[in-house]
């Protein structure tokens, strides 16, 4: 039981990281020498490495948004199974935990669609942000489907 | 006696020491307006004095990326004069009040063409050393988003729905509990009263087992609840 629930929470803690990096590292988009999105537009070339502001667009600011509310949702999925691992009944099931869970993946997916639809044609690539957005994705489905399953039985 | 005060005050400030402080001239820092609309840009000023007859506004324009600035709005001997000749011909319109220290001019029609810088002066004589002050216009044809304003909108109105689904469980958890409780109170009151009415021995004894029973009940149903 101690091993099955020390794993859950190894995986549950990669989901997080997984999260903080796509939505923290601006590399949605890369060519060579620049890449852009989420958070700005860097540029390295002879004279440096310059870095301006993403654009204002309203479909950029959406994916932002829904990029933070799914790290915040797993974070406090954390909180909630740390809490609910010592205070839970024996034989209960972890709902908060996975309610939290499932909705930030929800809210990945809706990001990674949303950029994906909307990002202008372009000969650019997707940057390595953009994959481990996609990856997070099934990663949280599974893992907040692991905790409606989980039953406490110390 | 407050009158008296207020008028001492008053003239005191008129009769400040000559020289000792400059005029202020506040207009706004940056402005930004639709093609089409019309924009109201205001100027007032500070001065240690009261405000002279001869006070006088002179407003000027100098476009994006020219060196010369051009009149389009006086204002002196207490009447207005706005533009004739120049790019604002017709377009100007002098809307403040003098005697408020307000010489704010009203832009009518806005285009492309008037992005540029807009300079206040203002003299309220023998106070005339002042450093004249400049707001800049910024046309569009689209007002663009502010950075941050989607995503902090979205972001507030989710965490609020929680914050309120949360408040609201809690509320109805409280609530069935407590209508629990009491409801179990009044049968074992009913019961008290029946009891007390046909016998009445034994019945304050059984009162206080009663009540912890009915209290024991509501936390039998706040744990399962916990379960969750």
């Amino acid at each position: 039981m101690l091993l099955i629930l020390l794993g859950v929470l190894v995986f549950h803690l990669i989901v997080l990281i997984l999260l903080i990096v796509s939505t923290a590292s601006s590399t949605w988009t890369v060519a060579t020498g620049v890449h852009t999105d989420l958070w700005y537009n860097c540029k390295s070339d002879d004279q440096g490495y310059h870095c301006l502001n993403a654009s204002n667009e309203d479909w950029i600011q959406a994916v932002q948004a829904l990029m933070i509310l799914s790290v915040i949702f797993c974070f406090t999925s954390l909180i909630a199974f740390l809490y609910q691992l010592f205070r839970l009944v024996k034989g209960g099931r972890f709902y908060f935990t996975s309610i939290f869970q499932l909705f930030a993946s929800v809210f990945v997916m809706c990001a990674a669609i949303i950029y994906t639809v909307m990002r202008p044609e372009s000969d650019k690539q997707y940057g390595y942000a953009y994959v481990l957005a996609w990856v997070a994705f099934p990663l949280s489905l599974i893992s907040g489907l692991v905790y409606l399953v989980l039953r406490k039985k110390d | 006696m407050l009158r008296v005060l207020a008028l001492a005050s008053v003239v005191l400030l008129g009769i400040a020491p000559e020289g000792s402080q400059a005029i202020s001239i506040y207009t706004g820092w940056e402005r930004h307006a639709l093609v089409g609309s019309d924009i109201r840009l205001s100027c007032s000023f500070f001065s240690w004095r009261f405000v002279s007859d001869d006070v006088s506004f002179s407003w000027s324009y100098r476009p994006d990326g020219s060196r010369e600035s051009i009149a389009i709005a006086h204002y002196a001997g207490g009447e207005p004069y706005t533009d004739n000749k120049g790019p604002f011909k017709d377009r100007v319109e002098f809307v403040g009040n003098p005697k408020n220290r307000d010489g704010s001019i009203l832009l009518k029609n806005l285009d492309l063409n008037d992005n540029g810088t807009f300079t206040c002066d203002a003299k309220n004589p023998p106070d005339i050393v002042g450093r004249p002050s400049s707001v800049r216009l910024l046309v569009f044809e689209q007002l663009p988003i502010q950075a941050g304003v989607i995503t902090g909108a979205i972001i507030g109105v989710v965490l609020g729905l929680l914050v309120l689904i949360v408040v609201i469980y809690y509320l109805m958890r409280f609530l069935v509990a407590r209508r629990v409780f009491s409801l179990s109170v009044s049968k074992h009151g009913k019961k008290k009263k029946e009891g007390s009415q046909q016998r009445q021995g034994p019945a304050p004894p059984a009162d206080p087992s009663k009540v912890k029973a009915a209290a024991s009940e509501k936390k039998k149903l706040e744990s399962r609840k916990d379960k969750k």
